[in-house]
């Protein structure tokens, strides 16, 4: 029962982030929110029992390319439709 | 863009215990799960966190390219060597001559349930850590090489 009701959070969890980088303006935020997303996915399948997957998704989805999102806006701009300097 | 004060301060303080967990993940790779990509994925990590967290000129005096090239090269040349070793022995190629030898890394498994002991399995641990040298050194590179595109007055 509780299982079933962590994985429904975990699931409408991933909704919620997936919309979230969808509508967000400021970069960073939503690179953020993909982030989470990451995490989630991590979580998800740690709860299918594969540790393995869960800890490869959580240090490259979560870790590496969230920083290399943040170095690209570095780069550019921090906000969707600002002018390039 | 530069990172604030607390950003700095968190990644500083975060790096060695992501440090030890990678560390971690790679020698026990052949008791729990994980292993040498995952391992050196964590360690790479920790990596990051302090390169995003500092200024373009920090990380650049502090970390060089080159040296995670060559440790990159480092990991593959003590893989293939690990493997090229057993040839040497009159042993087929990547045969595991350690196991149940006696030395480093030899013990045999005792049978039925126990908790695991480090000190068995042969060359596979030893495969783990130089997998994981190679994706340290591997992942840092393409993050240094992602930093090296940026306006050095900009960041």
């Amino acid at each position: 029962m509780i299982e079933t009701i962590v994985h429904l959070l975990v699931l409408f969890g991933l909704v919620g982030t997936a919309l979230m980088v969808f509508f967000f303006r400021d970069l960073l935020a939503a690179t953020l929110a993909a982030g989470f997303f990451s995490f989630l996915v991590a979580l998800e399948f740690y709860i299918l029992q594969a540790p393995d997957v869960a800890i490869s998704q959580a240090a490259i989805g979560a870790g590496l390319t969230t920083a290399i999102f943040i170095i690209a806006i570095r780069a550019t701009t921090r906000y969707e439709g600002e002018e390039s300097r | 863009m530069k990172m604030s004060k607390i950003v700095r301060t968190g990644a500083n303080i975060l790096y060695p215990f992501v440090l030890i967990f990678g560390l971690y993940i790679v020698l026990h790779g052949h008791l729990t799960p994980g292993g040498g990509f995952q391992g050196g994925a964590v360690i790479a990590t920790g990596v990051v966190l302090v390169i995003v967290a500092n200024s373009y000129e920090a990380v650049t005096g502090m970390l060089q390219k080159v040296v995670f090239k060559a440790q990159e090269s480092l990991g593959l040349l003590l893989f293939i060597g690990a493997a090229a070793i057993a040839i040497t022995l009159g042993l087929p190629f990547f045969y595991n001559f350690l196991a149940n030898s006696g030395s480093i890394f030899g013990l045999s498994v005792p049978f039925g349930p126990n908790h695991g002991d480090l000190n068995t399995a042969g060359l596979i641990p030893i495969m783990n850590i130089a997998v994981g040298i190679e994706v340290w050194g591997g992942l840092t590179v393409i993050i240094l090489s992602m930093l090296s595109g940026l306006d050095r007055k900009e960041a």
